[in-house]
């Protein structure tokens, strides 16, 4: 079973959700599960400062960029033309690529009448895998200055395993454009980690349009569930969308938090409340 | 005139809090929510949409299914995996479609036709607090760094008429084409963290990306007082990599109880946490004259 953790807006606690999720089900002493964790915010990782993975393997992402045979160009401006990113710029006797803006589609390699563009990869990124316990664990790194993190998170969502004794976390970037999408596509549930106020409001309705777009189902996880107002709850009941966990703020978690350390290793209050979230979504799934 | 952006690398270190504040202290200048796929900037300063404009970008292709043969030319061709053959039948996904139009260039019947792609809108508003560019991104849309520039230039475009001294920006999290779109050419970015490992580690991120771009930085610490072993970490990290501290804010309920309100902190009453932020703009202001 794929699912993703996502939540529209930043900072309500997707990777705390999604670590201390990840441990419960691999941890747990009734049902040991073969666990994927794959970090999919690959602008800021942050999941492995709390499973702290021992990496076994690393390896570069690299987007096809093209290279310009100058003997064989004749400057026609045929590559420009179908460029549909303006990453390529032709003059009287100059062909300008501009790598930051092409992605990778082919385009002007397929259709120079000269034959004169090949492609040469560049490295945007890295992919680290390894093993957090039994935890199988991937991550990735957009390299300083890129702009594009979709290549990378393609990379990673190739590791998913789909065996059927495997549960595969996937722990999505902030937001709701290319990134997010990338991350929670087929997806088999997504669970929406959200805050009682204005704002995890108005980013949890765009979180369920995306997900509305992308057919799939999803519930809520409410952190710091006794601040704020009550809007968000009465979303969720008038929208039939299942609450699964409400977390409180508590000055425990967020130290801890601030640490490194999951909330489960040390609480076994919280370690029982995740430990039941995978059969919420079960049930809500077969619904 | 100066551009002050609002980022983090991290998301939910409290930019947009932060940034609507700033808005309340001080006049003369023009607004501009880069956050352009999670807009909230506008929860807090209620504008009134004077101005809306259709955003434009890219094309998406639109399938014939008369014409079409089913041949999978397209699907051959396609680098984002967004052609599929399901029961003989050609599909485009337009989720993962990427717009680059080869599939409509290939076909050998005509079947595909590339269209304009609406990917959103942006607006000029006015606020108690002047004037505010804003947008929203379509919904599983692309594109999101020409919008992030568009509301830039608007906001600038602005600014010079309305001969304002200052722009604020608020930007959005991360460290891709959004954040790049946000920062480059702005006079000063201002990052807000948290003293939390991925605050620390998400902070060291984004001003690397701003060395990239060489762009003047100063950081604030929300909610220093969580860990203060981290927030001198942080301290120490920022004096080594010539990144000025403009402040620290303690972590106090009263922001959410500002927030549900839909004020800024500094109107909604007289406490530590606006005082901390007062002071902060002070020390910003400071350094970008």
């Amino acid at each position: 079973m794929i699912i993703s953790i996502a939540s529209g807006k930043g900072g309500t606690g997707k990777t705390t959700i999604a670590v201390n999720f990840a441990l419960s089900l691999a941890l747990a002493k009734n049902k040991r599960r073969n666990v994927q964790y794959l970090d999919c915010d690959v602008e800021e990782p942050n999941a492995h400062l709390f499973l702290k993975p021992k990496i076994s393997n690393v390896n570069s992402v690299n987007i096809a960029i093209p290279k310009i045979n100058d003997t064989k160009c004749n400057y026609c401006g045929k590559c420009a033309e179908v460029c549909m990113y303006n990453a390529i710029a032709v003059t009287k006797n100059k062909v300008l690529v501009f790598p930051g803006l092409c992605h990778g589609c082919g385009a002007c390699m397929l259709f120079c009448p000269e034959k004169a563009i090949s492609e040469e990869g560049k490295e945007i990124g890295i992919i680290e895998e390894g093993k957090a316990d039994s935890i199988h664990f991937i991550h990735g790194r957009l390299n300083i200055g890129e702009p594009m993190a979709p290549p990378i998170i393609r990379e990673i969502k190739k590791k998913v395993n789909y065996k059927k004794d495997t549960i595969t976390l996937i722990d999505a970037p902030p937001g709701t454009s290319c990134p997010v999408i990338e991350s929670i596509k087929e997806s088999d549930y997504t669970i929406l980690v959200t805050e009682p106020t204005p704002f995890g409001l108005h980013d949890l309705k765009l979180a369920v349009e995306v997900l509305k777009k992308l057919d799939i189902p999803y519930g809520v996880v409410l952190n710091k569930c006794d601040v704020g107002d009550h809007k968000v709850e009465d979303y969720c009941n008038k929208n039939n969308v299942p609450i699964l966990l409400s977390i409180p703020l508590d000055k425990e978690i967020a130290i801890a938090y601030s640490k490194g350390i999951p909330i489960v290793q040390i609480n076994s209050f919280y370690k029982n409340k995740f430990s039941q979230l995978l059969d919420k979504i079960v049930d809500d799934n077969c619904e | 005139m100066k551009e002050i952006v609002i980022i983090s690398g991290k998301g939910g270190t409290g930019k947009t809090v932060i940034t609507a504040s700033i808005a309340a202290l001080t006049e003369n200048k023009v607004m501009g929510d880069c956050d352009v796929d999670a807009s909230n900037l506008y929860l807090l300063l209620h504008p009134e949409i004077k101005e809306t404009h259709q955003f434009y970008a890219g094309v998406i292709p639109a399938m014939d299914k008369e014409k079409c043969t089913n041949c999978g030319r397209c699907q051959e061709v396609c680098r984002f995996d967004a052609i599929k053959t399901i029961n003989g039948q050609v599909i485009i996904d337009l989720v993962s479609c990427e717009g680059c139009g080869v599939c409509s260039r290939v076909c050998p019947v005509e079947a595909i036709k590339m269209q304009e792609n609406h990917c959103g809108e942006y607006y000029i508003s006015e606020t108690k607090y002047g004037t505010l560019v804003h947008a929203r991104l379509g919904i599983a849309e692309e594109n999101s760094g020409k919008l992030v520039t568009l509301v830039r230039q608007n906001a600038q475009e602005i600014a010079e008429k309305k001969d304002a001294q200052l722009i604020i920006v608020d930007g959005p999290p991360g460290i891709g084409c959004p954040l790049i779109a946000t920062l480059t050419g702005a006079n000063l970015a201002v990052i807000v963290t948290e003293p939390t490992l991925s605050g620390l580690h998400d902070l060291q991120r984004v001003v690397k990306v701003g060395q990239h771009f060489n762009i003047a930085m100063m950081a604030v610490i929300n909610k220093f007082n969580i860990n203060l072993e981290n927030t001198t970490i942080i301290e120490k990290w920022c004096e080594e990599n010539n990144v000025t501290i403009a402040g620290k804010i303690h972590f106090d309920n009263i922001v959410t109880e500002a927030l549900v309100k839909g004020l800024p902190v500094v109107e909604y009453s007289d406490n530590s946490v606006s005082k901390e932020i007062k002071e902060i703009w002070n020390r910003i202001h400071v350094k970008i004259k």
